[in-house]
C-alpha cells in the first residue's frame, strides 16, 4: 500500500449540546483511506459511525460541533475551508450514499432533473452532456431502460433502483472518495448483496477511495480492505480485513466476531456468542476504556486513565486495549 | 390523473348538489315564505296569489328541481326589493368582490409565506418570534374592529387613505389588509411547518450533499415541497375571505357582492340572499377543486402513478 | 446483566412524568399567561352582579359620552372610569356584563359543535372505509358554505336571539373538529395498545371510550379552545352586524357596532370594548397553545 492516502484523518471530534450535558458521540478518531481501496467502519448502531461520516461531509446537524487534529482529501485541508469552498467539494471530489433511498431522493423531481443538478452544479456542461452522463451511469449500476428513467419520479422505483440512482449521482463528477452510509440497511436481504457488489466494482473501475459504513460484518469480510471498529464513540481497532477476522486483538471486536456465524464452520444449533451489558451513554466524560463495563477481561487499569493505541499482530494493525495481543489460533477466515 | 381529476370532479358536483338542498331549504326556515312575503296586514287571498306566483304552493321536492334546473342556466328569479333579475345584479357586484379577494390574498401571501419561510429557516430566532407574535395576534384580533381601527388611524387620523366606497385602487388597501391580515396566521403557520419539516427531510441532506448551493437548496428542494399544503390552505382560505368579505365590505361600504348580501338580508330579499349563499359556496368548490389540480401538478405523486 | 457504565460525569435522573409536565406547564409563559388572563374574565364574568359599579341598562340621558379617566377633558370623572356610551350607559359596567355573553356563547357553541364533531370525527377514524367517506363529504360541504353569510341569513330568517345565536353557530363550526379528531382517532387506532384491545375481544364502544378518547383528550382540548375562539369572534361579527345579540344586551361586538358612527369622535368607544374581545380570544388561543405544546411529545 504505497499509494497516498486520499483522506486522512486525525483526532475527529463531534460534540453535541444537549439538556443534561455534551454528548460526545465521535471521539480521537482518525484512520486514513488510499485511492481505489475501501475502508469499512463497523460497529452497532449509536456507536457513533454515521456522525462520523456526516462530520466528513461538514454535513453535522447544526447544533453539532467538530473539531479535527487533521483533515485533508488529496492532501488538501478541509478544516480551514469556508461553507462555500467544502460545498465546492461536496457531491464533487467527495460524495456520499445514505442509508434512506426511499426517503433520500426529491418526491418532486425527475430522476433525471436530480442526476444532471449533480454535474450542473461542479462542472460546466451542457445538459445534454449531462443527460448523456447520467444515462451511461444508470447503464453502469444496472438500471434497464436508462434513457427512460431519466424521466421518472422517485416514487415510480424500488427501493433498489432508488439506491442505484443514489450511486449514480455519487459517481456523476467522478469524485475521489465515496462515503456510503449502511448503504444496503434499507433493503431486502437479496438487494443488498446486489448494491454491495456493483458498489464494490464500480469502487474498482473508478478508483475512487470508498468509506463503507456498515454494521455487518460478513459484508466486510468480503468487500474491504482495511478495516475500523468502532464502539461508544471511538475506534477500538483498526487492521487490514484479514488481521481483523483472523487475529482480532480487542475483546470487543472478538465479541462481535462470536456473533456471527460462519457457515461451514458453525454447528448446526450451536450456540452463538452474545456481548453482555449495554453501552455507555456518552454524555459527559469517561476516562477509561469505554468498553470496560462488558468486558469480560476488565480490570482497575481500564478504568484509570485514557487507553492508548497498542500494535497488534502486523503492520498496520492496532488496537485500544491495556491487553496484550491474546495468544491461540488464528481463527478461520469468515468469508466464502 | 384523468382518475384521480374523474373522481375529485364528481365529489365536487355532489357537494354542490347537496349545498344547493341546504340553500333551497333556508327558504322555509323562517316558515310560510309566501306569509312571510306578504307581510303582516295580508288578507288570506294576498297569501294564496303569493303562492300561487311563486310556486310555494307545489310539492318541495319539485319546487326544488324547478328552482335547481333554473340556477344551473344562471336565473336565478327575480330580487323582491330590486325589480331586476337576481343574476344580473349578482354577477355586476362578482367582480368588486374577487378583486377584493385577490388583493387580500395577495396581501396575506406575501407577509406571511417569507415571514414562514424565514421563521423555519432560523426557528427560535429573532424573527421567528416576532412572526409567531404577528400570528397569534392575527388570530385574537377581531376582523372588523381590526377594520375599524385602520380606518381611524389611517383614514381619519393619518389622512392616508379613503375609508369609504370601491371606486379607485386607493379604496381597496385598507380592507385588502383587514380581510388578508385574517389569513395570514394561518397561512404563516402552515409554511413554517411545513418547511421546518422539509427542511428536516433525508432529499434536503442529499442536496447538500451534492454540494448545492443553500439558496437552490432552499428554493429549488425545500420550497417546491412546503408550498403544496400551503395551495391547498390558500385556496381554502380564498373562500373564506369571500364569505367574510360581507364584513369588510359593509364596514368600508364596497360596492361587492358582501355588500349585497348584508342589504339583501336587511330588505328580506330571500332569492338574492339564496344565489349569494350558492355562488360563494359554488365558487369555494371550484376553487379547492382547482387547488387539488394545482397540487397534482406540483407533487407528482399524485399526477404520475 | 450488569448495570449501565459508572461515569465521571453522570447525567441527571429522568425526572417522573407528573414533575416532568409541571415544570413544562410552569415554564411556559404563553400558557400562564393565557390561563391568568382567562380565569380573570371568568371571574369578572361570574361576579358582575357584584363588582360592576351601575346597572349596565341604566340610561342616563344628561351624562352621556363621558369619555373614559385618562383623557385629559374636564368632564372625565372615577364614578364612570371608562366613561359612558351615547345613551349615557356606563361603559365599564356593560363591558363587565358583556363578558357573560362573549362566554357563554362561546362555551356553548363550543360544546355543541364539538359533540357534532368529535362524534362524527370519531367514527369517520376508527371505522374508516365508507364511514369515513360520509364524513369527509359532510365535512368538505360544511366547508363550501360561507359562515358568516350563512350565519347571519339564518339568524334573520329565524329571528335573533342568544339562544338561536348559540344554535346556529354550535352548527356550523364542528368542522375543525371533525377533522382532527378523525386524524388522530387514526393514529391511535393503529397502536398496539387497540389492537391489543380488539384481539382481545373487546367491544368497540368499549375501545372508543377507554382506549381511543383518553388519547385524543389533548387534541380535544386545543380544538375546543380554538372553536371557542372563533365562536366568540363570530358572535361578536354577528352582533356587530346587527344580526346577532340584539339591543339593548351589552355584547361586546355590538357595543362596537352602536359606537362605529361616533368612533370618528371618540376613538376609545370601540377601542374598548375591542381590547376587551382581543384579550378574551388571545387569553383563549395562548391556553390552547399551551396545552398543544406542554403535551405534545418531546415538546419543552
Amino acid at each position: 500500500m504505497a499509494a497516498a492516502p486520499i483522506l486522512e484523518v486525525e483526532s475527529l471530534n463531534v460534540a453535541i449540546p444537549v439538556p443534561a450535558g455534551t454528548l460526545h458521540p465521535v471521539q480521537e478518531v482518525g484512520f486514513r483511506v488510499t485511492r481505489g481501496h475501501t475502508l469499512a467502519i463497523v460497529g452497532e448502531s449509536g456507536c457513533g459511525k454515521s456522525l462520523t461520516s456526516l462530520a466528513l461531509m461538514n454535513l453535522l446537524p447544526p447544533r453539532a460541533a467538530r473539531t479535527a487534529g487533521r483533515l485533508a482529501l488529496d492532501g488538501q485541508d478541509l478544516l480551514g475551508l469556508s461553507e462555500r469552498e467544502m460545498a465546492d467539494i461536496r457531491g464533487n471530489r467527495m460524495s456520499m450514499i445514505f442509508q434512506e433511498p426511499m426517503t433520500s431522493l426529491n418526491p418532486a423531481y425527475t430522476v433525471g432533473d436530480q442526476l444532471v443538478e449533480a454535474e450542473r452544479r461542479h462542472r460546466r456542461t451542457s445538459v445534454t452532456a449531462a443527460r448523456d452522463r447520467a444515462v451511461w451511469l444508470l447503464e453502469k449500476v444496472g438500471m434497464t431502460g436508462a434513457g427512460e428513467r431519466l424521466r421518472q419520479y422517485p416514487h415510480q422505483l424500488s427501493g433498489g433502483l432508488r439506491q442505484r440512482v443514489m450511486i449514480a449521482m455519487a459517481l456523476m463528477c467522478d469524485p475521489d472518495l465515496i462515503i456510503a452510509d449502511e448503504p444496503t440497511t434499507a433493503l431486502d436481504v437479496t438487494i443488498q448483496a446486489q448494491i454491495l457488489h456493483l458498489l464494490a466494482d464500480l469502487q474498482r473501475e473508478f478508483e475512487t477511495g470508498l468509506i463503507l459504513i456498515t454494521h455487518d460484518l460478513g459484508v466486510v469480510a468480503r468487500l474491504c480492505d482495511r478495516v475500523a471498529v468502532m464502539y461508544a464513540g471511538q475506534i477500538v481497532e483498526e487492521g487490514t480485513a484479514r488481521q481483523i477476522f483472523r487475529t482480532p486483538a480487542h475483546p470487543y471486536t472478538r465479541g462481535l466476531l462470536d456473533c456471527i456465524p460462519i457457515p461451514g464452520k458453525t454447528r448446526r444449533g450451536a450456540h452463538l456468542g452474545t456481548i453482555p451489558g449495554i453501552v455507555p451513554s456518552l454524555v459527559g466524560s469517561m476516562p477509561g476504556c469505554h468498553f470496560a463495563d462488558r468486558c469480560p477481561h476488565a480490570s482497575g487499569a481500564c478504568r484509570s486513565g485514557p487507553i492508548a493505541f497498542r500494535d497488534g499482530a502486523g503492520p498496520g494493525h492496532r488496537y485500544r486495549c491495556v491487553l496484550s495481543l491474546p495468544s491461540g489460533p488464528a481463527r478461520p477466515d469468515p468469508a466464502p | 390523473m384523468l382518475a384521480y381529476l374523474l373522481k375529485r370532479l364528481g365529489i365536487a358536483i355532489l357537494v354542490a348538489l347537496t349545498v344547493s338542498v341546504v340553500t333551497f331549504s333556508m327558504i322555509y326556515l323562517s316558515g310560510d315564505p309566501a306569509l312571510a312575503l306578504a307581510g303582516e296586514s295580508a288578507t288570506e287571498e294576498d297569501i294564496e296569489n303569493i303562492r300561487r306566483f311563486y310556486g310555494y304552493d307545489r310539492p318541495i321536492p319539485v319546487q326544488y328541481l324547478s328552482w335547481l334546473g333554473r340556477a344551473v342556466q344562471g336565473d336565478f328569479g327575480h330580487s323582491h326589493y330590486l325589480r331586476e333579475p337576481v343574476a344580473t345584479v349578482i354577477f355586476e357586484r362578482l367582480p368588486t368582490t374577487m378583486l377584493l379577494g385577490f388583493t387580500a390574498l395577495a396581501f396575506a401571501l406575501a407577509l406571511s409565506v417569507p415571514l414562514g419561510v424565514l421563521a423555519a429557516i432560523r426557528p427560535n430566532s429573532l424573527v421567528d418570534r416576532a412572526a409567531l407574535t404577528l400570528a397569534v395576534v392575527g388570530q385574537a384580533m377581531p376582523s372588523f374592529w381590526f377594520a375599524l381601527t385602520l380606518m381611524l388611524w389611517l383614514g381619519i387620523y393619518w389622512q392616508l387613505l379613503p375609508i369609504t366606497g370601491s371606486s379607485s385602487w386607493a379604496n381597496f388597501v385598507m380592507p385588502s389588509i383587514a380581510l388578508g391580515y385574517y389569513v395570514t396566521p394561518a397561512v404563516m403557520r402552515l409554511t413554517r411547518a411545513g418547511m421546518l419539516e422539509v427542511l428536516a427531510a433525508d432529499y434536503i441532506r442529499t442536496a447538500r450533499a451534492k454540494g448545492l448551493r443553500p439558496m437552490k437548496v432552499l428554493f429549488k428542494h425545500a420550497l417546491r415541497n412546503a408550498v403544496i399544503p400551503v395551495v391547498s390552505l390558500a385556496a381554502v382560505q380564498f373562500g373564506f375571505m369571500l364569505g367574510g368579505s360581507i364584513v369588510i365590505e359593509t364596514i368600508f361600504a364596497i360596492n361587492g357582492l358582501g355588500f349585497l348580501a348584508w342589504e339583501s338580508i336587511q330588505r328580506a330579499d330571500l332569492p338574492m340572499m339564496q344565489a349569494i349563499v350558492l355562488v360563494l359556496s359554488v365558487f369555494y368548490i371550484v376553487l379547492t377543486f382547482l387547488a387539488d389540480m394545482l397540487n397534482a401538478w406540483l407533487d407528482p405523486r399524485i399526477r404520475v402513478v | 446483566m450488569e448495570k449501565a457504565a459508572p461515569m465521571v460525569s453522570l447525567p441527571a435522573p429522568e425526572p417522573s412524568p407528573a414533575a416532568l409536565l409541571r415544570r413544562r406547564i410552569f415554564g411556559h409563559a404563553g400558557l400562564l399567561i393565557g390561563s391568568a388572563v382567562l380565569i380573570a374574565i371568568i371571574l369578572t364574568a361570574l361576579l358582575a352582579p357584584w363588582i360592576a359599579p351601575h346597572d349596565p341598562y341604566d340610561q342616563v340621558l344628561d351624562r352621556k359620552l363621558i369619555p373614559p379617566v385618562w383623557s385629559d377633558g374636564g368632564k372625565a370623572t372615577w364614578v364612570h372610569p371608562l366613561g359612558t356610551d351615547h345613551f349615557g350607559r356606563d361603559y365599564l359596567s356593560r363591558l363587565i356584563w358583556g363578558a357573560r355573553i362573549s362566554l357563554v356563547i362561546g362555551f356553548s357553541a363550543m360544546l355543541i359543535s364539538g359533540v357534532i364533531g368529535t362524534v362524527l370525527g370519531v367514527l369517520a377514524g376508527f371505522f374508516g372505509g365508507r364511514v369515513d367517506m360520509v364524513a369527509n363529504f359532510l365535512i368538505t360541504t360544511r366547508l363550501s358554505m360561507p359562515v358568516v353569510l350563512v350565519a347571519i341569513a339564518v339568524v334573520s330568517l329565524v329571528g335573533s336571539s342568544l339562544t338561536v345565536v348559540i344554535w346556529v353557530l354550535g352548527l356550523l363550526i364542528w368542522d375543525r373538529f371533525a377533522v382532527v379528531m378523525r386524524s388522530a382517532t387514526m393514529q391511535v387506532r393503529n397502536l398496539d395498545f387497540v389492537a391489543a384491545a380488539q384481539a382481545l375481544g373487546c367491544s368497540k364502544s368499549r375501545i372508543v371510550f377507554s382506549e381511543i378518547l383518553p388519547n385524543i383528550a389533548n387534541h380535544l382540548i386545543v380544538v375546543a379552545t380554538v372553536e371557542m375562539a372563533h365562536a366568540i369572534l363570530l358572535e361578536a361579527a354577528l352582533s356587530f352586524l346587527g344580526l346577532g345579540v340584539q339591543p339593548p344586551e351589552p355584547s361586546w361586538g355590538l357595543m362596537i357596532s352602536e359606537a362605529k358612527g361616533l368612533m370618528f369622535f371618540d376613538g376609545w368607544l370601540i377601542a374598548i370594548p375591542g381590547t376587551a374581545l382581543f384579550a378574551l380570544v388571545l387569553s383563549i388561543n395562548l391556553l390552547g397553545d399551551g396545552v398543544r405544546d406542554v403535551t405534545a411529545p418531546g415538546g419543552v
